[in-house]
């Protein structure tokens, strides 16, 4: 099992790991509850260097991304990111990623762990076909990144790595060199909890510092250190999809609500021709939210079905306690043939041991931060 | 800090016998080890179990643990506070985060409940 370079100092934060990806990971410290509370009040902190950092550059890196990610990189500008995801010819997710445009030659793609060394080769295999126009290489684990995420990581972020972040718009970053004889950390305005907030990449060897900086300044806003536990709750009511778990090589964008990273007029990209059929003769399967409405938790695996809707029914693929909304939600991966997706509001069961929990489906996401200033 | 005045099963649970009843409960560990309670499922009054029966379950933010009664027995209470209150099981799971109160059948204890001594040690063999 392999460790973060913040290992140490999740244990000095009294941490309980669990196994992710092949990693050692802090999944609470105080616990899930208080955590994800603080991310949604005041401000959290993670972990993430499992994630992968692939440096993709060259004069033929643009068309190389044009072809294997759905998503247009041509659109974007320097300094700016967008999600977007690696594809089967099918059209289904290998991986869902971040595509950072460092200059118009040279990009970084963040992704899953667990897809790490397979995105990597595919990148690779099509990287030998364009000869000496395009370099990778796994910056995975020369990089660490620390998420700061809440309606106080501004202000933090912006003490510890200037000013500059907090005038960062969403899906932005800047680069910079902390001390003159540093390797270049990233600050992006981006998260996966729904919240204001950034993730900050930098070198290995600086990391555990700028956690200590980071944990100190924000301690008296209420920051504390957040483990993987909260990040998927926080993530799950933001409506936010967990590559593996939700969306994985039998769900298509399409299925999943993510047709707005397929962007049809570009050219050609891996799994086009497949999604250009599913739309036009629709899709078998989607992935809905819903809720629950009595007590009990509806989970991974439980099986959901529409009440109304003969045969429509399927797995949940993420369920948990929603501790801002005080209720179980989840998300379900639905066949309901040709009837199409159910309707918001459509009354639905889940059996949990034995027993059926009453369930709507509602609309995601879950939960919609309240706009700055409201 | 392991209370004396029960027994315990090696799944985590306390039993305390009073005369013909018993009050089932999960361990502190048990408690640290699911994190945050948010439900508490329990059993309608006057079932009966056998023992070694799922007589409920806890769920916790992140997982879900099953209740098992290690001795005979028909339910004569439940905790209802734990409906408004679940975290009581976290943060007092020897006393105020009590479970379920079953009579006994008569039946002898089983043998493989441990001493509080006994449970802690193991506890501390890991």
């Amino acid at each position: 099992m392999q460790r973060t370079v913040l290992h140490r100092r999740h244990v000095e934060a009294g941490a309980r790991f669990g196994p992710f990806a092949g990693y050692e990971m802090p999944i609470r410290y105080e616990g899930v509850l208080a955590e994800h509370r603080a991310v949604r009040e005041r401000a959290g902190m993670f972990d993430v260097s499992h994630m992968g950092e692939i440096r993709v550059r060259g004069p033929r890196a643009l068309p190389l991304l044009q072809r294997l990610t759905p998503n247009d990189v041509a659109a974007l500008e320097p300094c700016r990111a967008q999600y977007s995801a690696l594809l089967t010819e099918r059209g289904t997710f290998i991986d869902d990623l971040l595509v950072y445009c460092l200059d118009p030659e040279d990009y970084l793609l963040v992704v899953n762990a667990a897809s790490r060394a397979r995105d990597l080769e595919l990148v690779e295999a099509a990287a030998a076909a364009e000869a000496d126009g395009v370099r990778v290489d796994d910056r995975s684990d020369e990089t660490a990144l620390i998420a700061v995420q809440g309606p106080r990581a501004a202000e933090i972020v912006a003490d510890v790595v200037g000013a500059a972040a907090a005038e960062l718009r969403y899906y932005s970053f800047l680069r910079d060199r902390p001390a003159e004889d540093e390797a270049r950390r990233l600050v992006s305005r981006t998260g996966y909890t729904g919240e204001d907030g950034f993730e900050i990449y930098v070198a290995a060897g600086r990391a555990e510092d700028l956690w200590a900086e980071l944990l100190e300044r924000g301690r008296d806003v209420g920051l504390v250190p957040a483990g993987l536990g909260a990040r998927d709750t926080l993530r799950l009511e933001a409506g936010m999809m967990l590559c593996g778990q939700d969306i994985d090589e039998e769900t298509t964008p399409i299925e999943a609500g993510l047709s707005w990273i397929v962007k049809w007029k570009k050219g050609e990209f891996a799994g086009r021709d497949a999604l250009v059929r599913q739309r036009e003769d629709g899709c078998r399967h989607r992935l809905v939210g819903f809720e629950v409405d009595g007590r009990g938790i509806a989970r991974h695996g439980h099986r959901l079905t529409l009440r109304d809707v003969p045969g429509c029914a399927g797995p949940v693929t993420s369920g948990a306690f929603a501790p801002t909304l005080g209720r179980a939600i989840g998300i379900a991966r639905l066949d309901c043939g040709d009837a199409g997706p159910p309707a918001p509001g459509s009354a639905a069961t889940v059996a949990v041991r034995g027993r059926e929990l009453d369930c709507r489906i509602v609309k995601l996401p879950f939960y919609r931060r309240p706009k700055a200033g409201a | 800090m392991i209370p004396d005045d029960r027994l315990y099963t090696a799944q985590h649970e306390w039993l305390k016998v009073e005369d013909d009843e018993a009050v089932l409960g999960i361990t502190d560990f048990a408690q640290q080890e699911l994190g945050d309670v948010v439900f508490v499922e329990l059993p309608a009054p006057d079932l009966e179990f056998a023992a070694g029966a799922e007589v409920g379950a806890i769920e916790s933010v992140k997982a879900v643990a099953e209740i098992y009664t290690p001795v005979a027995g028909a339910v004569l209470a439940v905790n209802v506070g734990l409906e408004d209150a679940p975290e009581l099981v976290n943060e007092d799971p020897y006393g105020e985060g009590w479970l379920v109160r079953l009579r006994l059948d008569g039946a002898d204890l089983p043998d493989d409940l441990l001493s509080a001594a006994d449970y802690e040690a193991q506890l501390a063999a890991g």
